[in-house]
């Protein structure tokens, strides 16, 4: 109960509410779809460590948009997860230093926390020519992902490219962009989507430093709390699909009553994710609420294999 | 898509063109702020200096500065306390190794806590900010409601929506005029000598947010081409006049190329900087000339067209820090058209909202327009974006895309020597560029950071006692 009040104490003098606290802690709670006994649990996550956990984000060839995702959350905000609850000691987009310095950080990071840290990767690895078409700081990444990624605790994939190779290894993919776990021959924590939830990965994250394991995944190495149901399943236009109710135009009649989307090439009965519980931006909205149909972005190949997007499955 | 809308031949209707220029204007809201605070900030703030501020002092400071609705003696506490709890724990984080202490931050320890606290603040209110694309568009990023002919988020137009997008907009522009403004001239104040440090010499910008259907004309952020910093003579911009050169890019040889002629043949190779190729990119030419595009480019082109919001507010900035028309060419001037361009765009927001709430009072809620894919046709689609001019160019040829090519701002002012060998734009801006500790290039990064970089790139800083080469990545 001492250490608990003294957790509030500082969390207040970070200027974080109880009740801010508790609410976040509740929501993620439901989002990792464990019972509310454990949200006691998952807030006594962020009491507990005093160090905070160290984490080494790495960028590939992506688009940096799972990192502009991931700051968006709002359960916590994130100056509270990089000032308050984690180390994010290397991350190329918001870390202070530059060049050199940064690189330095990385080193001493690896050699300082190896076995400790969490290594999270977005981005496809370059493969072709010895990986020439992808270099940090003149090093490839490949080279990059050989050191860093063995030496982490775990390896979490955030985001479809260094999940599955995304649209870098979509046709005719010149530069032999793979995933991180077809280049390392190593098993991955998925968090697919273009870009993710930033749930997704929090959700992962405390459940790890909870239970002390990672949460329970499927075959693609995926967490089952997130990625266990279609988008299908749990779409709030499902009856229309059954009552036959679909979209035939964008902006039609039917598009204003908020039909089905089915024959406009939804991939939503193919498409596993909690977009339709979880949605985006603090619970605003998300894809098949603002009329578009799903594109399948969470799953394996799905630049080649879900395209063309607007044509029925 | 307004490529594919041009070789189409689909107008939009007015609806769609105005929530398009709602999302894009919070796009420019979000991306500016995030740039100022989270990626060029701490160019200028150094944030352990912070540790030294007497919470008293910035408390004033803040109230003498800005309109800020958080302040006050214990506010500042709180977020010293804060930072002070951080550093103490020995994990700083995103905040190890970079170059605090170092002699060209001129900011006094005050100053430095109130951006310190505004970095946090900003964290949290770029989030908000984000909403806005949500509602329209899904999600941010990659919103998700823009199609061929228009929007797909016709069940969100509504009043429901419609107010919660006014309320977000209101906070957010409440940001840009109370804080972020007052944040930039403070900081600038600082750092006059920058007026003089970082300039280029031609500028272009496609424009953006069209205000009728009628482009380039209603554009509110107009369209035009500088050359060599004659400002008193705005010329048209042809897309026509484009060109990207591959000389000293990783691609098969060839003679610069229009966008529809365009070839992107990878042909990797080492880093070779004296003379070989030594980058991914191409360099994208205006009728021969390297051209700046952005923030810069956009405001300079407007105020030499009389534009009835951006030309009284550039004045009033020159005035209010004392310095002349020509330092608007450097890395200050880029970096404060940036903030600028934001206030007057985000004030213009309130009107298209307005309008639409009027359309869906009088029951229009036309959100597309259908249209048919021809056997063949080609379009281009010109457009500005936070960080300049972008340009889409496709072919269509048997109802499937024979060639696609864009043009990015990042290319325009961060591409390599043309074929003559001229360089880009950020190599002119870098040339002479004072460097007090070539082991520490602050002042580089300065520079760099204020173009918006969208691409990890390399610069290298050369010690000229030592001949050493220094490899400074920015981000």
């Amino acid at each position: 109960m001492g250490k608990e009040n003294e957790f509030y104490t500082r969390l207040e003098n970070k200027g974080v509410t109880r009740r801010d606290f508790m609410k976040f802690c509740t929501l993620l709670t439901a989002t990792m779809g464990l019972s509310s006994s454990f949200i006691p649990k998952v807030a006594e996550v962020f009491a507990a460590p005093k160090q905070r956990p160290s984490v080494v984000w790495l960028h590939f060839g992506e688009c940096t948009g799972c990192s502009e995702a991931m700051i968006r959350t709002m359960y916590p905000w994130t100056d509270e997860l990089v000032l308050d609850i984690l180390s994010v000691d290397y991350h190329e987009i918001i870390m202070a230093a530059a060049g050199q310095q940064a690189e330095e950080v990385l080193q001493s990071t690896i050699k300082k926390n190896a076995g400790e840290f969490i290594c999270v990767v977005e981005g496809a690895i370059a493969t072709a020519n010895n990986g020439i078409y992808g270099k940090v700081g003149n090093r490839t990444f490949l080279e990059i992902a050989k050191d860093v990624c063995p030496k982490a605790k775990a390896v979490i994939c955030q985001g479809t490219c260094s999940c599955f190779g995304g649209v870098q290894a979509a046709k005719p993919n010149p530069g032999g962009y793979k995933s991180v776990s077809e280049v390392l021959g190593i098993k991955t924590l998925n968090i697919p989507g273009c870009p993710p939830n930033p749930l997704n990965l929090i959700g992962t994250i405390v459940n790890y430093i909870l239970l002390g394991k990672l949460p329970e995944l499927d075959n693609l190495g995926r967490p089952l709390f997130a990625y266990g149901k279609t988008i299908h399943d749990q779409c709030p236009r499902r009856s229309h699909f059954e009552n036959d109710e679909f979209v035939l135009e964008f902006g039609s009649q039917e598009a204003i009553m908020g039909f089905c989307l089915y024959k406009l090439g939804c991939r939503g009965p193919e498409t596993y994710n909690n977009c339709p519980t979880a949605k985006f931006n603090g619970g605003t909205s998300w894809p098949i609420q603002a009329g578009h149909p799903c594109i399948g972005c969470s799953q394996p190949g799905f630049w080649d294999e879900m395209s063309p997007f607007y044509k029925e499955m | 898509m307004r490529a594919v809308e041009n070789a189409v031949g689909v107008k939009i209707p007015e609806n769609a063109r105005l929530i398009r220029n709602l999302l894009h204007g919070a796009q420019f809201q979000h991306d500016h702020i995030i740039h100022f605070y989270h990626l060029h900030a701490f160019d200028w703030v150094d944030i352990l200096s912070a540790l030294k501020a007497d919470p008293a002092k910035t408390a004033a400071l803040s109230d003498n500065v800005t309109n800020a609705p958080w302040g006050g003696t214990a506010y500042f506490k709180t977020v010293l306390q804060r930072i002070q709890t951080f550093v103490d724990s020995g994990q700083l984080g995103i905040f190890a190794n970079a170059y605090w202490g170092h002699s060209a931050y001129k900011l006094p320890p005050e100053a430095n806590l109130m951006a310190a606290a505004h970095y946090i603040e900003a964290l949290r209110l770029q989030a908000k900010a984000a909403k806005m694309h949500a509602i329209f568009g899904g999600k941010n990023p990659h919103l998700q409601s823009l199609v061929v002919g228009g929007i797909t988020s016709v069940q969100d137009l509504n009043p429901d929506r419609l107010a919660q997008f006014l309320y977000l907009w209101k906070e957010t522009q409440d940001f840009v005029n109370n804080v972020y403004i007052p944040d930039l001239l403070a900081v600038a104040s600082f750092y006059k000598d920058w007026g003089a440090i970082g300039g280029t010499s031609n500028f272009m910008a496609w424009g953006e947010f069209p205000q009728n259907e009628n482009e380039p004309d209603s554009l509110y952020m107009p369209r035009g081409y500088i050359q060599k910093r004659d400002v008193a003579k705005i010329q048209a911009a042809d897309q026509q006049k484009v060109a990207e050169h591959v000389k000293f890019g990783w691609y098969a040889e060839g003679k610069p190329k229009h966008p529809f002629e365009g070839e992107t043949k990878p042909n990797p190779g080492d880093y070779k900087p004296d003379g070989g190729k030594y980058t991914w990119f191409k360099a994208p030419r205006y009728d021969g000339e390297a051209c700046e595009v952005g923030p810069l480019a956009r405001v300079l082109i407007a105020y030499g067209k009389n534009h009835k919001d951006i030309k009284p507010l550039v004045d009033s900035t020159l005035k209010k820090l004392d310095i002349p028309v020509t330092a608007l060419f450097s890395t200050l001037g880029r970096t404060a058209a940036r903030g600028l361009e934001t206030a007057a765009i985000g004030n213009a927001m309130e009107g298209w909202i307005m309008q639409l709430f009027d359309n869906v009072k009088k029951g229009d809620l036309t959100t597309y327009q259908s249209w048919k894919m021809p056997k063949s046709a080609q379009g281009v689609g010109l457009n500005d974006v936070p960080r300049g001019s972008l340009g889409h160019w496709i072919r269509i040829e048997n109802e499937k895309i024979k060639n696609y090519q864009y043009v990015v701002p990042s290319t325009w002012n961060l591409g390599p020597r043309c074929e003559k060998g001229i360089p880009g734009p950020l190599e002119e801006a870098l040339i002479g560029t004072p460097v007090a500790d070539a082991k520490r290039p602050l002042e580089i990064l300065r520079t760099v950071h204020s173009f918006d970089p969208c691409i990890a790139c390399g610069v290298h800083v050369i010690d000229p006692a030592s001949n050493a080469v220094y490899k400074i990545r920015a981000i």
